[in-house]
């Protein structure tokens, strides 16, 4: 493992463990999920027990630790959209991807996952593919919006 | 020291000190699971809930986790205390129904059987092994992972303990039998946590009586000779 | 920029900002909130920058990137100053006519007017727009005037005033007083007055004593806090600031949700602005005040909005909340005295201390006092961001400012309060909005987010989804709470299905009892409320459920049909097109209506939605 990006993160939060929520944002963003030998090295470097790092890095949703695909789709349950159909695309995605919402294709090429709320209630049902909103969706206004992802035209 | 009245009867205690070990050692039944005196009380269970009121205003809290202070009073026995106390065990029970001690506890509360689909698993998630592991071993073997339903108690990313000592600490506090320890020849297990280590002879009786693992760790910790625990604790005075 | 050192300096550098503006100058705003966005607000910035380079009056009129105005539903929205012409839904393409018509002529663009969708008056202004006129919006307003990445514009608007008067001819007591006076309660969900937990603070004991923003706005349907921070994120600072003096803090903590990219961004930028002037720092405007500001993103974690378990994140723990027998404002963060307030309670304060208690009391209720922020969201006309006084009524939300419903269906219900609220019914649409009155109702204000349900949302679902909700966000320490929130949800997950049994309900408010009232935190204190809510409201459906195996509203999956009608449907084929079950009988040639196979039929509505014709029905 290559431990410099590590130690990037863990210099900027002066090895404080206080800060660790923040040191595992950074890690997350870094290398799209949280391997376990840079949570364990963590671990070592700032003095604290495995079991702690772990509880805290399955606790909050911001963290997977697992590989996430190379597109990553998330789509907004609030209650906004859920009033307004967003079960039914999650269905129709869980259906076209065939994976589960937290699951990421055999190919890696796409990740889904929903989210509590991504406060843009006012155009939901909302769904971000890396990080592009997209308003007032529906199942087959889904379909028209992977499929650029899907042919390989778009890069993450 | 402070006085406060439990079900009517007048108790004295110090102050802040928790209400439930106070009620069990003044002989008041209270049932618990979470608790153990050995570690800071936590409050995961729900089972040990009183009525506390002071000046004039009452509220449910659990008897673990309340630190007391003067002119309290305590109820233990209420309709509201008691029916929130079987509808836990039934939550309870629920999830773990094969555990005999929580089919035994919900008996006594008159629970026989519960109104939701039957899960299988064993652990009450009450966190005392893990608590104990981190404040009393101080190993950090285990301890929660996940949020909401899908919280669990395994050793970091899942699989064997590597920083379990198979002290069997765990083991003694479970307070529903599902740890686990098997010792054969010079081996001991610890089920649950997949960890096992080797163990010490001792050079007096011949008694394998320890992990090597483990007392490799409190002689580093202690600073002690290395010779130090060549011998068993039995045959040591 | 060199730190100000006095209240002179800073009136002096505000003189200058403002007389370097001339406020007759022409200024383009366009909002760029989260639903601006979403609508493409950037593009039309671009292209408006584009015509006015071209339309050669660069320099005549400023161009200004705001925070959110609040009218997300008529976004991407633009307003030209000093006039105040409303464009709403403005594409890049009307960029060139805004600036030669509008901006060169004087002329109104009618067709990028706001239409009263009852009188079909074209609105000119946006005072006059009834979503804005019925508004009172002392918090949020400025959010349409200023460009959050520009100190100076918040200066120009009298910012850090507020601070200015608190530093300097103010005692912290007289603060802690005057806010006590106000009648502000907590913002955040609890509605907890905040003078009185300003005062326990400044009078526990210990030496160190922190202040935390609570920016993790958790709540599903509510943006408020987002877009203040967004829009206007000196205000919560300058509030935080005045707090810490009254309390006697010099460390702060600023908890804000990750998944808030731009606020994080905003308030960051904010900050650094802030420190460079001496808003921040050693002895703030030469008072001898020492205060300092740290932003921790959140992990995502709804529990997290809970006081205890936001401060244990703080520390780098899971966020497990812990009995408050000794209350945060005397052992909080660290275990030191903390003081913990929501967004848009911090952006409260510099109101209330440059006009103080007397005049803020007049808004609101007896028991409320001031304005507060809604999340006015779901099915209504004008969806978007709210500033109200507290005690104006559901309806007067609903209908005069919301507009009504979408498509003129009939109201249902409103939820407020996020997953810890509950649902009120058309009964209720008159019952003044206030801390007090909507828990009496069985709901609750929360963080204020209201999201309005109409005849096809059903109620057991909507209770379903709050209960999928609070099971994966109960931090799972309580077995009652984590226990009991899976069992309402499996409960009301058999009776959405068909299987629900005789004496569901009475199981449901067994349920409800012991997950309230022997859990720790307020989270499992309040998650019974969408049930125990839905199931006082709206009982009659539940029971529809349960005995009938009928979902009113349609939908349920399992308990609902699609049916094509046969003399609506115009044989066009679309929804066999889309139907990913080919669960459609029909050809085109054969010139027979279209048909649904229930047995293929998964539900999924692509028919439906595909249909040009309403010829789909749900029974």
């Amino acid at each position: 493992m290559d431990v410099n990006p590590v130690e990037t993160i863990l210099k900027r939060y002066d090895y404080q463990d206080s800060w660790l929520v923040a040191m595992l944002q950074d890690l997350q963003t870094e290398m799209h999920y949280l391997p376990k030998e840079a949570l364990e090295y963590m671990a070592e470097k700032l003095g604290i027990s495995r079991t702690r790092i772990f509880r805290v890095a399955t606790f909050y949703a911001a963290f997977s630790l697992t590989p996430k695909g190379k597109h990553r789709i998330h789509v907004c349950l609030g209650t906004a959209c859920h009033v307004r159909g967003a079960g039914l695309i999650v269905n129709t995605l869980e259906r076209q991807l065939k994976i589960k919402p937290g699951g990421t294709t055999s190919d890696l090429q796409f990740s889904l996952d929903t989210v509590n709320c991504l406060g843009a209630c006012a155009s939901g049902p909302i769904v971000v593919v890396d990080g592009e909103y997209s308003g007032e969706m529906s199942s087959l206004k889904m379909e028209k919006l992977l499929k650029p992802y899907r042919k390989g035209k778009k890069e993450s | 020291m402070v006085e406060l009245t439990v079900d009517g009867q007048a108790v004295g205690a110090e102050k802040g000190k928790m209400l439930l070990p106070i009620c069990l050692d003044a002989g008041f039944d209270i049932p618990h699971l979470c608790y153990n005196e050995s570690v800071r009380p936590y409050g995961a269970c729900r089972l040990c809930l009183v009525e506390v009121r002071k000046n004039g205003r009452g509220r449910m809290t659990t008897s673990c986790t309340y630190p007391v202070i003067e002119g309290i009073e305590v109820l233990t026995q209420t309709e509201k205390v008691l029916r929130a106390r079987r509808l836990v065990i039934e939550l309870i029970l629920a999830m773990c129904p094969g555990d005999e001690e929580i089919q035994e506890m919900a008996r006594e509360m008159g629970v026989e059987d519960v109104r939701f689909e039957k899960e299988e698993k064993d652990c009450i998630l009450c966190g005392l092994c893990g608590r104990v592991c981190e404040e009393v071993v101080g190993a950090n073997a285990i301890h929660f992972a996940n949020k909401g339903s899908n919280r669990e108690m395994i050793p970091p990313f899942a699989g064997e303990a590597t920083d379990c000592i198979a002290c069997g600490a765990c083991v003694t506090v479970c307070p529903v039998n599902v740890i686990g320890m098997r010792e054969e020849s010079d081996e001991r297990t610890i089920i649950r946590w997949k960890r096992t280590l080797k163990m010490k002879k001792c050079k007096v009786c011949g008694n394998y009586f320890a992990p090597w693992f483990q007392l490799e760790k409190f002689r580093q910790q202690a600073g002690l000779p290395t010779d130090f625990f060549d011998t068993c604790y039995s045959c040591r005075e | 920029m060199k730190r100000i050192n006095s209240v002179e300096d800073l009136e002096r550098e505000r003189e200058k900002i403002r007389a370097a503006r001339d406020p007759n100058k022409p200024c383009i705003t366009i909002c760029t909130g989260t639903g601006c966005h979403a609508a493409g607000c950037y593009p039309v910035a671009g292209a408006l920058r584009e015509a006015l380079r071209t339309g050669g009056i660069e320099g005549e009129v400023d161009l200004r990137i705001t925070g959110c105005h609040g009218f997300c539903e008529r976004g991407p929205l633009v307003v030209i100053n000093p006039q105040r012409i409303l464009y709403q839904r403005v594409k890049p393409d009307d960029a060139p006519d805004i600036v030669s018509e509008t901006l060169k002529k004087g002329k109104i663009i009618e067709r990028l007017l706001y239409v009263h969708p009852l009188t079909e008056e074209k609105i000119v202004r946006e005072d006059d727009v009834p979503f804005y006129k019925l508004q009172k919006r002392i918090i949020f307003g400025n959010n349409g005037n200023i460009d959050p990445t520009s100190i100076e514009d918040y200066l120009a608007i009298g910012g850090y005033s507020a601070l200015a008067k608190a530093l300097t001819s103010m005692e912290p007591q007289q603060i802690v007083e005057e806010v006590k006076k106000s009648g502000l309660r907590g913002r955040g969900g609890g509605g907890f007055h905040t003078g009185t937990k300003w005062e326990s603070c400044r009078k526990a004991s210990g030496d160190t004593r922190y202040v935390i923003c609570n920016a993790d706005e958790g709540d599903p349907g509510a943006y408020m806090d987002r877009s203040l921070l967004e829009g206007n994120p000196h205000s919560v600072l300058e509030g935080m600031i005045i707090g810490a003096f009254a309390i006697g803090s010099n460390e702060g903590y600023v908890y804000v949700r990750n998944e808030y990219p731009l606020a994080v961004e905003n308030l960051r930028i904010a900050l650094d602005r802030a420190n460079d002037w001496g808003f921040f720092g050693k002895n703030i405007l030469g008072s001898g005040f020492d205060f300092n500001v740290k932003i921790n993103r959140g992990g995502g974690a709804f529990v997290c909005g809970e006081s205890t378990a936001l401060m244990a994140s703080l520390e780098g723990q899971p966020g497990e909340p812990r009995a408050k027998h000794i209350h945060t404002v005397e052992s909080g963060l660290y275990e030191k005295p903390t003081n913990l307030n929501n967004v848009e309670t911090w952006a409260n304060v510099p109101y209330i201390v440059n006009l103080g208690a007397e005049q803020y009391r007049q808004i609101g209720t007896d028991g409320s006092k001031g304005t507060k922020i809604f999340s006015l969201v779901g099915k209504v006309n004008n969806t978007g961001l709210v500033e109200v006084p507290m005690g104006i009524t559901l309806r007067e939300i609903v209908y005069d400012i919301g507009g009504g419903i979408i498509g003129g269906k009939r109201f249902k219900a409103i939820q407020t309060g996020g997953p810890s609220g509950g649902c009120l019914p058309e009964s209720l649409l008159d019952l003044p909005v206030d801390f007090d009155r909507l828990t009496e109702a069985g709901s609750m204000m929360g963080s204020g987010g209201m999201i309005v349900m109409d005849e096809n949302n059903c109620m057991v679902d909507v209770a379903k989804y709050f209960m999928n909700f609070l099971k994966e966000e109960s931090c799972g320490k309580c077995a009652s709470c984590r226990e009991g929130t899976k069992r309402m949800y499996e409960v009301l997950h058999r009776i959405t299905e068909g299987n629900g049994r005789e004496g569901d309900i009475a199981l449901l408010e067994d349920l409800s009892f012991v997950t309230a009232e022997a859990s720790l935190c307020a989270l499992g204190g309040t998650a019974p409320n969408p049930v125990l809510s839905t199931i006082r409201y709206f009982r009659e459906e539940y029971e529809v459920h349960i005995k009938n195996k009928k979902c009113p509203a349609g939908v349920c999956k399992e308990l609902i049909t699609y049916r094509i009608i046969p003399n609506q449907c115009t044989i066009c084929g679309r929804c066999q097109k889309v139907c990913p079950s080919q669960a459609i009988r029909g050809k085109i040639k054969m010139k027979k209506p279209f048909e649904i196979l229930p047995e293929k039929c998964i539900r999924c509505g692509m028919c439906s939605e595909a249909c040009k014709f309403d010829a789909i029905e749900i029974v």
